[in-house]
């Protein structure tokens, strides 16, 4: 199949129509995912095409719809579930970090739980308080856990395939933002696996390390700087756990020079954890410090103020310029 | 199912079929047939033993800890009695004795104690999940488990096992609402005995008794005298057959008590007083149906010896079993965070293996 123009928010809903055709053990349950098709419509159709046994809507309680998912994916079943809103996952935190990120190490390898928890994520979107949250953090420093981001259509489709057939736990991230952006993307070609980073564009000059929401502002920056003589080369990690060391360090070495981008506080974050493990493999290629252009430690602002607090193609040209360049 | 409160509100006081004094209550209620009930008196032999044996092999060292179900062991044995092959158990950390009794092997049953592993048996083969110690999160994945089965159309009920104290916990009312929606086969089954480490039932409700929650729920509650094994075997196996039968959840309270410490680590002379455990001394789970069960024929020196023989084997098991000194293995610390290890934790294992070798070359 050609390429095609469709939206993130297509290529999700495809991605779990595809997924539920081909498998009957594939159900999606959450809040207002059934006959409404969720409050982004990424659901859309579903309860229609494959019956309100496998596309459900539950009570209005998250540790619930987990703590379900977890026991039907342990009893032959591959659950997806939608939390609504990243901020509103967090009743569902103790079954995620005790239960589905545990199991298999509990049992010693013999019961897995195969789920994805969808998760509507991160800012840009003008929404008002526990709407925005970006709450990668949380998940990539429970153990058992894998944690995706997309970045683009047709890696939303792939990764979300590539999630569903996993055997452990995935938290999937949809940056809300992207959801109805559209570009051309062919869903038929296969996507690199959950754990592998790719070079989203090529550059000589530094290497900016970005992933979901991210993304984007990082190529329009490398595009920026390419009018003004800089050659960015822009990395999207994809997946946060695992973590792919051999993709972002060779292309750091390549530069000598990075900085990283991220919607999320910097403090203690998915960001500082790129920094250190970049820099305790490649100091040696290193001409700077690698820098990061973060969200700053605050709450999350209201829509009025968030334009101040989001990484922006300025924030990270003017922290590309502080690299210690030699001719500066 | 029904919405009629009335129906759905458990009767005023418990269900006891066998007075203390082994003397039949007539309740209206059928007594189990003797064959269940001499059953049942061999599993409650069973599992005072195992306990009791429990407890000397924390004193021994071979157990880190055990909170022990001694006085409740009914409850332990009923619940278990009352399922199919094909049923599954979620249990508690208090609730060993059932796993035993559920017929997973003892040695692997205590793993979690001895601190070799986290849950020692196959959770897929013996339909017993692995033993819960948060409270009440365990009883989502019950719901999950019974309503999988029901998706395929399977025959399976769900015995989902808690304390007093776990009904404060959201996931127990997430639990008991997300059954009743889905008309899924679980059977909650509290076994309330009156204390959440040192906090008394008090502290934890003011409900005029924990089955009565489920009425909130559209879930039938029921209340039962946990020390009587005839009325829970009764109690606990009708709510199975109506939850098999397509009646949705259920909730069961058992009425019993802790008679022993919250673990071999609790000190109970901080928050109560000898002469409220000692009547219920006097209430003990065995004395009763044994006294039943010989008032009747149904039971005699002979038999008795020979389920105590039985008993004595298992301890013998136990002791053989957890005797032995066991070599726990690193390599199992990063075999089992995901199906397959990340790169990184390649690494890190990897990093163990070259400082134990360094450590063997000293």
């Amino acid at each position: 199949m050609a390429a095609e123009k469709l939206t993130m928010a297509n290529a999700l809903n495809r991605a779990l129509r595809d997924a539920m055709r081909a498998d009957d053990t594939v159900l999606m349950f959450g809040e207002d995912v059934g006959p409404l098709g969720g409050v982004f419509r990424i659901t859309d159709g579903l309860t229609a095409e494959f019956g309100e046994q496998r596309c459900f809507d539950t009570p209005l309680a998250e540790s619930g719809i987990l703590g379900m998912a977890i026991g039907m994916a342990m009893n032959g079943m591959r659950p997806v579930v939608e939390m609504q809103f990243d901020a509103f996952a967090y009743p569902a935190f103790e079954q995620l970090v005790s239960h589905a990120a545990k199991m298999r190490n509990r049992t010693r390898g013999r019961v897995g739980v195969p789920l994805v928890i969808r998760v509507p994520y991160a800012g840009g979107i003008g929404g008002v308080e526990h709407h925005c949250d970006s709450s990668e953090a949380y998940y990539a420093h429970t153990p058992g856990l894998h944690v995706v981001a997309p970045s683009d259509p047709a890696d939303a489709y792939g990764l979300l395939r590539r999630a569903i057939e996993s055997p452990d736990p995935v938290i999937f991230l949809e940056p809300k933002k992207l959801y109805f952006s559209r570009s051309e993307a062919d869903l038929t070609l296969p996507v690199p696996p959950i754990g592998k980073a790719v070079v989203r564009r090529p550059g000589t000059d530094a290497t900016l390390i970005a992933y979901g929401p991210a993304v984007p502002v990082a190529l329009e920056a490398a595009e920026a700087a390419a009018q003004e003589g800089r050659s960015l080369q822009v990395v999207d990690l994809r997946s946060i756990v695992p973590f792919d060391d051999e993709t972002v360090c060779a292309a750091v070495r390549s530069t000598g020079r990075a900085v990283v981008v991220a919607e999320a506080a910097g403090f203690a974050s998915v960001s500082s954890e790129v920094v250190a493990r970049v820099t305790e493999r490649c100091f040696h290629s290193l001409h700077a410090p690698i820098r990061r252009v973060t969200g700053f430690d605050i709450p999350y602002p209201p829509p009025k103020l968030e334009h101040v607090h989001l990484p922006s193609v300025d924030r990270i040209l003017d922290t590309v310029d502080d690299l210690q360049w030699e001719d500066a | 199912m029904t919405r009629d409160a009335a129906l759905l509100l458990p009767s005023t006081e418990p269900v006891t079929l066998i007075d203390p004094d082994g003397n039949p209550v007539h309740v209206g209620q059928d007594m189990p047939d003797p064959q269940a009930l001499v059953h049942a008196y061999a599993a409650l032999i069973s599992a005072r033993r195992f306990n009791d044996q429990a407890n000397a092999l924390v004193r021994q060292g071979r157990l880190a800890v055990y909170p022990s179900s001694h006085g409740q062991e009914a409850c332990q044995v009923a619940c278990v009695q009352v399922l199919d092959p094909g049923d599954w158990l979620f249990p508690t950390y208090r609730d060993s004795a059932a796993i035993v009794a559920r017929g997973v092997d003892p040695v692997q049953a205590l793993t979690l104690l001895r601190g070799d592993w986290h849950s020692g048996y196959d959770p897929l083969t013996t339909r017993v999940a692995p033993q819960a110690t948060p409270l009440a999160t365990h009883l989502l994945h019950a719901v999950g488990v019974a309503h999988a089965a029901r998706l395929r159309g399977e025959p399976t009920v769900v015995m989902a096992v808690c304390g007093d104290g776990a009904t404060s916990e959201g996931d127990f009312h997430e639990a008991l609402n997300f059954a009743a929606v889905f008309r899924t086969p679980v059977v909650f089954f509290i076994q309330n005995n009156e204390y959440a480490i040192s906090v008394p039932l008090a502290r934890q409700t003011a409900a005029p008794s924990l089955a009565h929650k489920g009425i909130g729920y559209g879930v039938p509650g029921a209340r039962v005298d946990g020390n009587d094994v005839a009325a829970l075997l009764s109690v606990l196996g009708a709510a199975v057959d109506r939850a098999r039968a397509g009646e949705g959840p259920q909730l069961v309270e058992a009425h019993t008590y802790r008679v022993q410490p919250h673990t071999n680590a609790d000190d109970p002379g901080r928050y109560r007083s000898a002469d409220e455990v000692t009547p219920w001394l006097a209430r003990d789970p065995i004395t009763r149906v044994e006294t039943y069960l010989r008032g009747r024929g149904l039971l005699d020196d002979e038999k008795i010896a020979g389920y105590g023989v039985s008993a004595e084997k298992l301890a013998e098991n136990m002791r053989a079993g957890l005797g032995e000194d066991t070599v726990a293995d690193y390599r199992d610390l990063f075999a089992h965070v995901y199906a397959e290890p990340t790169p990184q934790l390649r690494e890190q294992q990897a990093l163990v293996a070259d400082e134990l070798s360094r450590e063997e070359a000293r």
